[in-house]
């Protein structure tokens, strides 16, 4: 019903934009070295998300659109980041280099690759669809992608854990667009679902930091069965 | 047409009168930073002014390359400032002569002859910094291809004075994505071009360490003072470029009567002070990059360019 109100111009423009901005965070996200500049795009890319939600919202005149912007705006800018700095410990994020498996020209120019590919499958669904959707859809399946890659290429946990979280963005990014309708009840359950992630995942690096003394994930190839370390 | 003539002539002598300025307020702006007083900002006329009475000494193992140089040097940014929108947003005398890529190409014309007289002395620092900013200039070249491609996706035209009406008809147009991105991408390349920050440190004085500045470490006197002059006025154009091009045509004079055309300079040296503003903001808060992590700045700067540039062709 809501989908096919028409949008103006300027709306979609700013729409445009704010997905453009989103997709070259999403590019940030990979090939950040610091873990700290990593979280920075990782709130940054929340708070685009939220924006995004907030024009669509207030283009399709909805308060359902406008309620999904308030809550994203809580968790995750402000509540994940929070809670990522306050369980993982500060020398993690002061650390300069997080090692890659490829080397970073490579890591772009296959993430290019990614986001030209979801550009190309996304065509034929966008057929008719209203120009929000036409935005929102490929760069929500290219933040998909690019998440997908940056679990696999970084070898740092936290990096990883920011990799899924963002991965969750570009499934609302597309989501806010092209499933108006959704219950107020499953956007809640996925937002709280967040919070969970983050936690239980900070908490396991955390651990996996105070055994190991690392949490690089390069390092972490084989299984200690003897006790020597474990249970010292 | 008369007018026209005379136009193009204010169109010249202001790149090469107000570029030394511009180099000037970007030094003392950024010592005011630092909580120092700085130089004056005439100071970089002092300097040329200085190096023009000075006796000039020429290796007599060179060839006429390096003779040649800083008048090539000199000429080119003026060449190309017949071409783009200095002051006015309508053509004048030679816009047709050529478009973007050729100002590009007669920029590179430059940096062609620099390199090659810094080979030419035989000096190894000279030949250091000629292959480093060639490593640049060659990273950036593809960046510089995708905006050009994109501006003529959007706009259908290369010509500067046609290109730069489409972002602001309508005003909704300023902010669409691909113009947001693109001028994003092309002021990361005016940094590696013009060997600011990031990439390169203009006012640093350790040899191994430069990667522009060290072409023209042999030359004294007056090729010391056109090489110098030369600078600043490529930073200038590229500049008029990128904010009278690429960003927006504002404060560019539409009538044909000379006191718009005047009235024009101060607005156009407005938005250059912004653009500084921004500049040292950067400058003083970033520290210069590795050698070889250049490369992902310019990576980051070409995937910045081609997102403008899949967007543009998808949306459509």
């Amino acid at each position: 019903m809501e989908t096919t109100a028409t949008v103006s111009f300027f709306i979609q423009q700013v729409l445009g934009l704010v997905g453009g901005l989103f997709l070259l965070t999403t590019f940030g996200l990979i090939v950040t070295r610091q873990l700290r500049a990593n979280l920075t795009l990782f709130t940054i890319q929340s708070a685009l998300l939220a924006a995004s939600a907030l024009t669509l919202g207030y283009a399709r005149s909805s308060t359902h659109l406008l309620f999904v912007a308030g809550l994203t705006v809580v968790v995750k800018p402000l509540l994940i980041p929070w809670l990522l700095r306050r369980i993982v410990s500060s020398d993690i994020f002061a650390r300069r280099d997080i090692s890659q498996v490829l080397n970073i020209p490579t890591v772009l120019l296959v993430g290019l690759g990614l986001a030209t590919l979801s550009y190309f499958i996304s065509r034929p669904l966008l057929d008719g669809a209203d120009a929000a959707v036409r935005t929102n859809l490929p760069i929500g399946m290219a933040g998909l992608f690019l998440g997908v890659f940056a679990m696999t290429v970084r070898r740092e946990a936290i990096s990883q854990v920011l990799a899924i979280l963002s991965m969750e963005n570009g499934a609302f990014f597309a989501g806010i667009a092209i499933a108006p309708g959704l219950p107020l009840m499953a956007e809640l359950a996925a937002s709280f679902d967040m919070l969970i992630i983050a936690l239980v995942m900070g908490l396991l690096a955390k651990k996996i930091h105070e055994r190991v003394g690392t949490t690089s994930v390069g390092e972490l190839v084989a299984l200690k069965e003897d006790s020597t370390r474990w249970n010292s | 047409m008369f007018d026209r003539i005379l136009f193009n002539f204010i169109q010249v002598l202001v790149v090469l009168t107000l570029s030394p300025l511009v180099k000037g307020v970007i030094d003392r702006l950024k010592e005011n930073v630092q909580s120092k007083r700085g130089p004056s900002i005439f100071q970089p006329y002092r300097d040329i002014w200085k190096l023009f009475h000075k006796d000039e000494v020429i290796s007599d193992q060179t060839t006429w390359i390096f003779r040649l140089t800083p008048y090539v040097v000199f000429a080119v940014p003026i060449f190309v400032a017949m071409l783009i929108p200095v002051l006015t947003s309508y053509p004048l005398f030679f816009a047709f002569m050529g478009d973007m890529l050729g100002g590009g190409f007669i920029l590179a014309l430059g940096g062609f002859f620099s390199t090659l007289a810094a080979v030419d002395t035989g000096n190894p620092y000279g030949a250091m910094g000629a292959s480093r900013t060639r490593m640049v200039g060659f990273l950036a070249e593809p960046v510089f291809m995708i905006v050009f491609f994109t501006v003529s996706v959007i706009a259908g035209s290369t010509i500067p004075y046609i290109v730069q009406q489409h972002w602001v008809t309508p005003l909704a147009n300023f902010l669409a994505p691909s113009h947001v991105l693109l001028m994003v991408a092309f002021f990361m390349l005016i940094l590696a071009e013009a060997g600011r920050i990031p990439v390169d440190n203009p006012s640093g004085h350790f040899e191994l360490a430069m990667v522009d500045e060290s072409k023209g470490l042999e030359y004294s006197g007056r090729g010391a003072a056109l090489m110098k002059w030369g600078g600043c006025m490529k930073f200038f154009v590229l500049l008029c470029i990128f904010l009278n091009v690429l960003v927006a045509p504002w404060g560019l004079a539409h009538g044909q009567a000379l006191w718009e055309v005047l009235l024009a300079i101060p607005l156009v040296l407005a938005k250059v002070l912004g653009f500084i503003l921004i500049l040292v903001a950067i400058e003083s808060s970033l520290a210069k990059l590795r050698l070889f992590r250049i490369t992902e700045f310019l990576g980051a700067a070409f995937v910045t360019s081609i997102t403008a540039l899949i967007m543009q062709f998808f949306e459509m």
